[in-house]
């Protein structure tokens, strides 16, 4: 944890070094922290699926999904008439029903996490290009955007979403039952199953949270976009299994950290704001990301192998 | 040294030099030592028998001839010359070949891949498929299985298919000793006959066949020579199968040098009402015709060889496994449903591997410890982790777990102290069934004793408790009643002190050899 704090620090004296004063000002803090927002969100849910040794490869397209059916027409023209948070509810229907469809498939239908999820990012793109009729779809409701665009105390409302998510995220990881059976059937889930822990279930559930962080995610990139589109959210999940990871939860499961999920946001997107900053191409920005990923990895089997050797 | 046999074995042995000889071999782990003085001697062409109980030593000995273990003091002789066998690779480059129990091969690749896995005959890292397939089937011929294709792949053959395949590898590596762990468990008898023929063709050829196995029609059948091990040590060498009677064998296999205090046992009142009932339970053609009763305060043990099916047993007890016949009650109340129907109804499963089963061993010891009962204890889902500790610590105590903290990671604790966790996990959910596979696996002798007394006070507090273990005195020591398991099927069911160690080793080793 602490060498993440660590690295969040470097990245801001780079960033302060290399821009003069364009980093550290109020207005930049604030665009970054958009930037995170919605991938912090997504990351959030992530972050629980991996924990209990999933994965879910499909929010991504199952946050375009939402955006794309929570901006149609019809449902705007329901907003109109009821209320902004017709959209809201449409998007966080959408990512719960797609995510209760994973966990079925992969608790009950004994799918392959893998596999299910992947089935889940084709399809759910295609249902939403068939949706969109492959065009943007503008937002505009502007109760919903006067909402959502605002911004509270200086910050967006985005950013505190993400802040709300991340608070409740910790609490449910680390204060609950839901989150102690999560790692328990990330841990040895043969164990958890003998203990008499409903692991079908659980995986249910588990996956339902994943579809709705994407569908909060949908409902601030419509926000922050005012637009519904098929292509949004493509490659999204990567971007949040790649925050989890660095932030320190094992791929493999067994444990999990928010705190840590909430850093791997934060120095992704410090990264990408300094090279936009200084002007740097964006493959250079994507090689960076790599090379952050494997040497975090690296990192914490290093830790971790040493703390086995120590304590036997 | 017990040699009984005046003629053929000893003349034999005056003309045949000794291919491979262990002397003196030692094997300690921490806190174990699990050979204490091991002698082997065997010649060319031989059949030899190694014989002993569960726990003995026979898997670590195998071990160590394969490569896998350094022996910790000892000498093994090679033609002669004192040789060291570092790996499995350095076994294999000496013709030492082993046929594990649990077959080493790659499902995903073929026979012929399989038979070179590790030795593949290669130009420049480019493989010679065509020579090898050859060679697979002039093997596979000499093994009486030239119907298996050398191109198929060796996940679609059956057990014994795959066993051929690990001979036959064996083999394409010039073994001069091959250690066959228990192979006919696997198979039915059309199998078992063909693989006798095998072996005898090996022997014909000189190769020297260390035989494993618990069937004895197969041992004299087959065997030249009996080696018996008992509590890591030769008690008797060179044998010879066709004159040491049965009796003779099993006495010299019985009998522990180390006396285990058992705690004593008050018998289970008249009145008492039976709390677990199994009737008829089948799963599969693993076993079947299972039935059982246990009353409150009463043990049952599962006596029987690894294999026989009684770790199946439990867990199709507890729902963990689905039953194909019969039904389980607990306390008059069918049990319909998986494990989680099975706490519901105050069941409890200690599992026979504890760390692959039983535990989570990067979480703290008050986190394994409340892992049924952490939902219990919680408010409204918010957990109560204060709680957990306090329930935690007063089992740490009750138990003498040690060490006595509760916050420090399953894995660092040693085996008895684990076993002793996973108890504690259900002393604090509180069990009618308690269901215990191995509970003393891999524990010491003083954790031992300590682990007795738990699970005698368990019952006295009026659990119905079901104890499998392989160590046939343990059984009987602790079980007020024993039902001895062999091949899936109870063969006999009476209490504890109407049978004695020799009868029940009479009984599982008297299967027929198919």
């Amino acid at each position: 944890m602490g060498g993440l704090v660590l690295a969040l620090l470097l990245l801001c004296v780079v960033g302060i070094a290399t821009t003069g004063g364009r980093f550290a000002t109020a207005g930049n803090i604030t665009t970054l922290l958009a930037l995170a927002a919605t991938t912090g969100v997504v990351s959030i849910g992530m972050t629980f699926v991996i924990t209990a040794g999933g994965i879910d490869l499909s929010v991504g397209s199952v946050l375009g999904l939402a955006t794309v059916w929570a901006s149609t027409l019809s449902t705007q023209y329901m907003a109109e008439d009821y209320g902004w948070w017709v959209m809201v509810v449409t998007a966080l229907a959408v990512g719960l029903a797609a995510g209760l469809v994973n966990g079925a498939l992969i608790a009950y239908g004994k799918v392959p996490a893998f596999m299910a999820t992947l089935a889940m990012l084709a399809a759910a793109k295609g249902l939403a290009e068939i949706i969109a009729g492959r065009r943007t779809q503008l937002v505009e409701v502007d109760p919903f955007l006067d909402v959502f665009r605002a911004d509270v105390l200086g910050l967006p409302m985005i950013v505190w979403i993400f802040v709300v998510v991340a608070a409740a995220g910790w609490f449910l990881m680390n204060r609950t039952t839901f989150g102690r059976r999560t790692v328990a059937v990330g841990g040895n889930p043969e164990a958890a199953r003998l203990a008499g822990i409903k692991i079908k279930r659980h995986t249910l559930y588990l996956y339902g949270l994943t579809g709705l962080t994407a569908g909060i995610g949908a409902v601030m990139m419509l926000a922050r976009t005012t637009a519904g589109s098929s292509t949004t959210g493509t490659l999204l999940e990567l971007d949040a299994i790649a925050a989890v990871v660095v932030g320190g939860t094992l791929l493999a499961g067994g444990r999990g950290t928010i705190t840590g999920t909430v850093l791997g946001v934060l120095i992704f997107s410090t990264l990408t704001n300094v090279f936009i900053l200084n002007n740097i191409d964006s493959s250079v920005q994507a090689i960076a990301k790599g090379a952050i990923i494997v040497g975090a990895v690296l990192l914490q089997q290093w830790f971790a192998s040493r703390e086995r050797a120590t304590s036997t | 040294m017990v040699d009984e046999d005046p003629h053929g074995a000893e003349q034999r042995a005056q003309q045949t030099p000794s291919l491979l000889r262990m002397s003196g071999i030692v094997k300690q782990f921490p806190g174990a030592r699990a050979l204490d003085g091991v002698d082997l001697e065997v010649r060319p062409g031989e059949v030899h028998c190694l014989l002993g109980q569960n726990g003995a030593g026979k898997s670590t000995l195998i071990k160590t001839l394969a490569g896998a273990h350094q022996p910790t003091s000892g000498e093994i002789l090679l033609d002669g010359e004192p040789v060291t066998i570092s790996d499995p690779v350095a076994a294999l480059k000496l013709g030492i070949a082993t046929i594990y129990q649990e077959l080493d091969v790659v499902d995903g690749l073929t026979v012929a891949e399989n038979i070179y896995l590790g030795h593949e005959l290669a130009t420049g890292g480019v493989t010679r498929r065509s020579e090898a397939a050859r060679n697979t089937r002039k093997i596979l011929d000499r093994l009486g299985h030239k119907e298996i294709s050398a191109h198929r792949e060796v996940g679609s053959l059956p057990a014994a298919g795959k066993q051929i395949v690990s001979l036959a590898r064996a083999l394409s590596r010039d073994a001069r000793v091959v250690i066959m762990d228990e192979p006919s468990a696997v198979l039915d008898s059309e199998e078992v006959a063909n693989l006798h023929r095998i072996v005898r063709e090996l022997t014909a050829d000189g190769v020297a066949v260390v035989y494993i196995s618990h069937r004895l029609e197969e041992i004299r059948q087959l065997g030249d020579r009996i080696t018996v091990i008992k509590d890591g040590r030769t008690v008797a060498t060179s044998l010879s199968v066709a004159d040491t009677p049965t009796d003779e064998l099993i006495k010299l296999m019985t009998g522990r040098t180390v006396e285990y205090a058992f705690p004593a046992r008050p018998g289970v009142p008249e009145g008492a009402e039976p709390v677990l009932e199994v009737e008829d339970l089948g799963l599969g053609d693993v076993f079947h015709d299972i039935s059982l009763t246990v009353r409150a305060g009463e043990i049952v043990g599962l006596a029987g060889l690894v294999g026989s099916g009684r770790s199946e047993i439990l867990e199709t007890i507890y729902g963990a496994r689905r039953s194909t016949s019969g039904t389980v009650r607990v306390g008059g109340k069918r049990l319909r449903g998986g494990v989680d129907a099975a706490v519901s109804a105050g069941m409890g499963l200690c599992p026979e591997e504890r760390k692959s089963q039983g535990l989570l061993l990067d979480e703290p010891v008050y986190r394994n410890i409340t892992l049924s009962t952490f939902a219990r204890m919680a408010h409204g889902g918010l957990l109560d982790e204060g709680a957990e500790r306090a329930a935690a610590r007063e089992q740490v105590e009750a138990l003498d777990l040690r060490p006595a903290s509760v916050e420090r990671h399953a894995r660092t604790l040693s085996g008895g102290n684990q076993q002793k966790a996973l108890l504690a996990r259900w002393l604090v959910h509180g069990c009618r069934v308690l269901l215990l596979d191995e509970p003393t696996r891999g524990v010491d002798v003083g954790a031992r004793a300590e682990i007795y007394n738990l699970i005698r006070r368990l019952a006295d507090d009026g659990a119905a408790v079901v104890v499998v273990s392989s160590e046939i005195p343990e059984v009987l020591g602790l079980a007020d009643r024993v039902l001895v398991i062999s091949d899936g099927r109870a063969v006999h069911d009476s209490p504890a002190d109407d049978i004695d160690e020799h009868a029940v080793l009479d009984l599982v080793m008297e299967g027929s050899v198919a």
